[in-house]
């Protein structure tokens, strides 16, 4: 039994440290570990991977008593959209068309990722969006933060409010239906959509992640897909990893944040539509 | 203006510690109910057996039973961003922030909301 809580408390501080890095919940890290290597029932490898993401949210959000790097209001503003498209995919469970539905996400991933490695062979990263639109205007949604491995303060401001929100609305449905990847589209929704820094995108999407999976984690966690001794190691770990990883998202460059974002969206943009193909793996 | 913003700073030190206190309160739980099961190496069930109703869970604890004592910290790891919006509400109630009050208080509806649905759904 030690033996096995050793290793779940060693891939939860490995999740929980990518995972608050990127600001993502490490689902597609969990997952494929607990039933592949560890031969767990895929029921309580979702179970464990919903507490996941809570605990990698909850972790990245204590690790400093004042949070400058995420952007409540935009958090806030685009729960709404994401809780209630995670509610509608949720009860269309078993209705809609999961099969294209995979493959339309995964594609989205694949695009996404495309679009981030021109990104990242261009300027613009280097550049902030300057004004905001009449829209995240009214809503104040216009944020600054202190970047650590570049040493300056970086405002920024946000366009393309019902753009982002369209996607966070179809982040949260992915997650209720197909149960992935509600982190990676949070944060290209910010980065991408809206033009937030990847900074304040992935710290932002962290906080969201949590306030969303906490609805569904109620449901597993009361129909019985929640054992407690895989999740208590798993979640341990996770908390102290994400701390870890918050910390060190402070301190790295954007640019190395998005090389190591690319090939993870892309390698999970991949497997969704191979999914959506009746292909599994991970 | 310098009153307020140092107020404002209060605020959210307050709201951190807030919310270090309820994520450590919930690890520390799980972490003794870890600890407890690799001691006794019992987890107080029978082969693949864990409570997840609230009766089963307080029953459990009163007899120190490993997994209901994890599963209360679980529980209370699954609240832990639900205080993080309770507390969003005040922060922007400080700052006089009307329409984010507003709107945070429109996400904790519809998360109470899916929770219950959640809670009944099973």
């Amino acid at each position: 039994m030690l033996n096995t809580v050793l290793i779940l408390l060693g891939v939860g501080l490995m999740a929980g440290i990518l995972g608050a890095i990127l600001g993502i919940g490490g689902g597609m890290i969990i997952t494929p570990i607990l039933t592949l290597a560890m031969g767990l029932d895929i029921k309580y490898a979702i179970g464990a991977s919903i507490i996941a993401v809570i605990a990698t949210s909850s972790g990245a959000t204590i690790a400093y008593l004042k949070d400058e790097m995420l952007n409540l209001r935009v958090a806030m503003f685009l729960e709404i959209a994401t809780s209630v498209g995670a509610i509608i995919g949720a009860l269309l469970t078993g209705i809609a068309p999961t099969n294209v539905l995979f493959m339309l996400f995964g594609a989205l991933l694949v695009f996404s990722s495309y679009n981030m490695i021109r990104k990242l062979r261009g300027k613009s990263d280097a550049k902030t969006n300057a004004e905001d639109d009449q829209l995240s205007e009214k809503l104040k949604l216009s944020g600054t933060y202190y970047d650590k491995a570049e040493a300056k303060q970086v405002d920024y401001h946000v366009k393309n409010v019902p753009g982002g929100f369209t996607m966070m609305f179809g982040a949260g449905f992915a997650s209720g239906l197909l149960g992935i990847g509600s982190g990676a589209f949070k944060v290209i929704a910010m980065d991408t959509i809206m033009k937030m820094p990847l900074k304040p995108s992935s710290a932002t999407s962290n906080l969201m992640m949590g306030v969303t999976a906490a609805a569904s984690a109620t449901v597993y966690f009361f129909n019985g897909s929640i054992r407690p001794d895989i999740a208590a190691p798993l979640a341990i770990g996770i908390l102290a990893g994400a701390t870890i990883g918050s910390r060190i998202m402070q301190r790295l460059k954007p640019r190395v944040i998005r090389m190591i974002f690319i090939p993870i969206i892309l390698f999970m943009g991949v497997q969704m539509v191979l999914k959506g193909f009746g292909v599994n793996f991970g | 203006m310098k009153a307020k913003k140092d107020e404002m700073h209060q605020v959210e030190m307050l709201i951190g510690q807030i919310l270090r206190v309820g994520v450590v309160i919930s690890a520390i739980v799980i972490v003794l109910g870890l600890v407890l099961l690799l001691m006794t190496q019992d987890s107080g069930y029978s082969s693949n057996q864990f409570p997840t109703t609230f009766q089963a869970i307080f029953q459990g604890i009163v007899t120190f039973k490993p997994y209901a004592v994890i599963m209360l910290g679980i529980f209370l790891l699954i609240l832990t961003p639900v205080l993080r919006v309770v507390v969003s509400i005040y922060a922007f109630a400080k700052e006089a922030d009307h329409l984010y009050v507003g709107i945070t208080i429109l996400v904790l509806v519809i998360l109470i909301i899916s929770m219950v649905i959640g809670y009944f759904g099973k």
